[in-house]
C-alpha cells in the first residue's frame, strides 16, 4: 500500500492531469482508496497503469444504501513490482448507473463488469457484451442491491412459464 | 435495461441451432456450433461451452456460467460474521480453508485483531493440506479427462488421507469451519501430529509415483506438450494468477510477495515453468505438492506454544471451563453466540494465494453485527476468461486438456 503521504501525492498528480477527477482520498488501516468521478474512470486507470499499477486484481460492486450516490464500483489495482495495492472507487446513483468500461485497458474486467451489472445494475458503457452473467437472462431486478429482498421466488417450469416471474408483474 | 420477457428468452434459446451451417465458406467448408455441457464430465462442473468449430478446429468458445449460482454473497449479508464462515467455505468447494482464510483475514483487518502465532502455524498446516487436496482432485480428474482412469483412484486415495486429517482436527471432512476470526476453533488433537508426519513422509513418494505414471506416458505427453500456451503478459492482462501464471515463467506468488500468516518463516521454493503450455501447467502444480509438504513439515516442527485463538473476549469464545466459574465469561459467551461481534465501519480487501491463484475477499462493514457486503474474487471466475484466447485455433481434444489444466471450480465461479 502507498502510505498516507504517497496516496496524497498520487491524488495530487491525478488531479493535475485531470481536473475534477479525484473527489476524495481515504487512508485507513493500511488501505488506500481514491474516490473518483465515474466519467474519469478510464483516464485515471490509465494513469495509474502508467505509474505501475498494471494488474487489476478485482473489480466489484457495492451498495451503500441508504447513502447517496448509492452504488459503488471498486477497482483493486496492484503494482506487482512494488507489491503495492491501491483501490479506486467510483460512485453512481441508481437513477443513472453508468460507468465507462475498463475492458480496453484490462481485458480481464469483462466478466467482473458483467457481474456488477448483473448484481447491481451498473451499466458499463463500451463493454463488448453487456449481459447478465450469473442470473438467468430473464431475471428482473438486481439481487445484490440492499433493498432487494431475500426470500422465495417462483421457479419457472413449463406449466407456469406464462405466468411466472417476468410476465405478470 | 429491462429484463427479457419469457417468450423472447425462449425465442433466443430456440434460435441456437446445432446444425452445420454454411457461413459463406462454400459447400465444402462450414462452421459448426457445438454445445458442450452444462452436464458433461469433462467440464469439471456445471459449465456450458458454446463452441464454434471448423472441422475439428475451434474458432470460438463462449463459456456460459451461472448454473450453480446460489447467491452466497447475498446470504452472507444476512448472517453475523462468525456464521458467514460456513457459507463462504461452500463457494469454491475444494479450497474451503482458503475461502475461510480470505474472509477471516479481511475481518481481522477491519477489527485489527492479532492472530496468535500458534494459530497462524495451524492455519498454514491446514491451508497447505488443502492445497495438496485440491491438487489431488485436479490431478485425478484431469488425468481422467486424458483417459488415464487409474490416476483418479490413486489421487483420491491420498485425498481421503487428507480428509481423515481434517476430520481429526475439526470433526468435518469438508467445509470444516475450522478457521475462526482471530485464530482457529480448536487446537489439534492428540495423535494428529504423528498422523500428519506419516502423511508427509508418504506424500512425496506418492507424487513420484504419479510422475512415473504420467510423465512417461506417450499419450499424456502428446496431449499436453506444446498445446495452448499463453505468454505471461497476456495472462496478466486477463488477471490470471497462480499456477497458470507461474507455468508461463512469472514467479508471482502472494505467499512470497506479500507474506501473510507467517509464510515468511518457512523455506520453500516456487516452481515455475518456461513456455506456459499445458505440460508446464501440469508440472508446476505437481511440483507444488512437494513444496506444500515441505511447508507442512516445517510448520509442524516449529509449531509454537501458546493460544490457538486470540484472547480478545469480544471476538473469540471463552474457554468452556471458564463458563462455570466466571460471570463475565458467561456474558461474553452469551453475547457472541446470540448476536456475534460488531465490526467497526470500513472496507477491507484481503488477498491470499489459493490453489488456483489470487483469492481475495472484500468485506464492507457498516458497524453492525452483519457484513454489509462480502465479495469473493475467485480465481476460477477470472481464469475462465482466458479459455477462449487459449484454445482458439486448437483442436477440440486440446480444449478438453486445456480446461482440465485451467482447473476451474464451478462452485467458485458461480458462487
Amino acid at each position: 500500500m502507498p502510505d498516507a503521504t504517497g496516496l496524497e501525492l498520487i491524488a495530487h498528480e491525478l488531479r493535475e492531469a485531470n481536473d475534477g477527477s479525484i473527489l476524495q482520498t481515504e487512508f485507513r488501516r493500511g488501505r488506500a482508496v481514491l474516490e473518483i468521478a465515474p466519467e474519469h474512470v478510464p483516464a485515471v486507470l490509465q494513469q495509474l497503469h502508467d505509474k505501475g499499477y498494471t494488474f487489476l486484481a478485482s473489480l466489484h460492486g457495492v451498495d451503500y444504501y441508504p447513502d447517496e450516490p448509492r452504488l459503488g464500483v471498486l477497482y483493486e489495482l496492484m503494482d506487482m513490482r512494488e507489491v503495492d495495492r491501491i483501490s479506486v472507487k467510483a460512485r453512481v446513483s441508481t437513477e443513472d448507473p453508468r460507468v465507462p468500461t475498463a475492458t480496453g485497458l484490462f481485458p480481464g474486467a469483462n466478466f467482473p463488469e458483467r457481474e456488477v451489472y448483473d448484481m447491481f445494475g451498473v451499466v458499463f458503457d463500451g463493454h463488448p457484451d453487456m449481459r447478465r452473467i450469473l442470473m438467468p437472462e430473464d431475471f428482473e431486478g438486481f439481487p445484490q442491491r440492499r433493498d432487494f429482498p431475500v426470500g422465495g421466488e417462483p421457479v419457472l417450469f413449463t406449466y407456469n412459464e406464462e405466468t411466472g416471474y417476468g410476465k405478470d408483474q | 435495461m429491462s429484463a427479457l420477457d419469457t417468450s423472447t428468452y425462449r425465442q433466443r434459446e430456440e434460435s441456437i441451432t446445432y446444425q452445420a451451417e454454411s457461413a459463406g465458406m462454400g459447400e465444402t467448408h462450414e462452421l459448426l456450433t457445438l454445445n458442450i455441457g452444462p452436464h458433461h464430465p469433462a467440464t469439471h462442473g456445471v459449465l456450458r461451452l458454446l463452441t464454434t468449430m471448423e472441422g475439428e478446429v475451434i474458432r470460438d468458445v463462449k463459456p456460459i456460467i451461472g448454473y450453480v449460482h446460489t447467491g452466497i454473497e447475498k446470504t452472507a449479508e444476512q448472517k453475523s460474521y462468525w456464521k458467514v464462515i460456513p457459507v463462504i467455505e461452500r463457494m469454491d468447494y475444494l479450497s474451503y480453508y482458503f475461502n475461510a482464510m480470505a474472509f477471516c483475514g479481511a475481518v481481522e483487518d477491519l477489527l485489527e485483531v492479532e492472530v496468535p502465532e500458534r494459530a497462524q502455524y495451524l492455519r498454514v498446516i491446514h491451508l497447505e493440506l488443502d492445497r495438496i487436496m485440491s491438487h489431488m482432485v485436479w490431478l485425478g480428474t484431469s488425468a481422467l479427462d486424458l483417459g488415464a482412469i487409474s490416476m483418479f483412484w490413486y489421487c483420491f486415495r491420498e485425498r481421503e488421507t487428507i480428509l481423515d486429517l481434517f476430520e481429526m482436527s475439526s470433526g468435518q471432512r469438508m467445509h470444516t469451519r475450522y478457521f475462526q476470526v482471530g485464530g482457529v476453533i480448536e487446537d489439534i488433537p492428540r495423535g494428529f501430529a504423528s498422523k500428519l508426519r506419516q502423511f508427509c513422509n508418504e506424500m512425496p513418494t506418492r507424487a513420484d509415483q504419479y510422475a512415473d505414471l504420467l510423465e512417461k506416458n506417450q499419450i499424456v505427453l502428446e496431449r499436453l506438450r506444446g498445446t495452448c500456451a499463453m505468454p505471461a503478459e497476456e495472462l496478466l492482462k486477463i488477471g490470471v494468477t497462480g499456477p497458470l501464471l507461474r507455468a508461463a515463467g512469472n514467479p508471482w506468488d502472494l505467499r512470497k510477495a506479500a507474506p501473510y500468516s507467517s509464510y515468511d518463516k518457512f523455506d520453500f521454493k516456487i516452481p515455475v515453468g518456461t513456455v506456459g503450455d499445458n505440460y508446464d501447467r501440469y508440472r508446476v502444480r505437481h511440483a507444488e505438492i512437494y513444496e506444500s509438504v515441505k511447508i507442512i513439515e516445517q510448520a509442524l516442527e516449529g509449531l509454537p506454544e501458546g493460544p490457538f485463538i486470540t484472547p480478545d473476549r469480544k471476538v473469540s469464545l471463552p474457554p468452556r471451563h471458564e463458563l462455570a466459574t466466571s460471570m463475565e465469561a458467561l456474558i461474553h459467551h452469551f453475547k457472541l453466540v446470540t448476536e456475534g461481534f460488531r465490526v467497526p465501519p470500513g472496507e477491507a480487501y484481503h488477498a491470499i494465494e489459493g490453489p488456483r491463484g489470487e483469492l481475495g475477499c472484500f468485506v464492507r462493514a457498516d458497524g453492525s453485527g452483519k457484513p454489509a457486503r462480502v465479495h469473493m474474487r475467485d480465481p476460477s471466475f477470472t481464469h475462465l476468461q482466458a479459455l477462449a484466447p487459449m484454445v482458439k485455433d486448437a483442436y477440440l481434444a486440446d480444449m478438453i486438456a486445456t480446461l482440465a489444466m485451467l482447473d476451474p471450480i464451478l462452485g467458485g465461479i458461480d458462487r
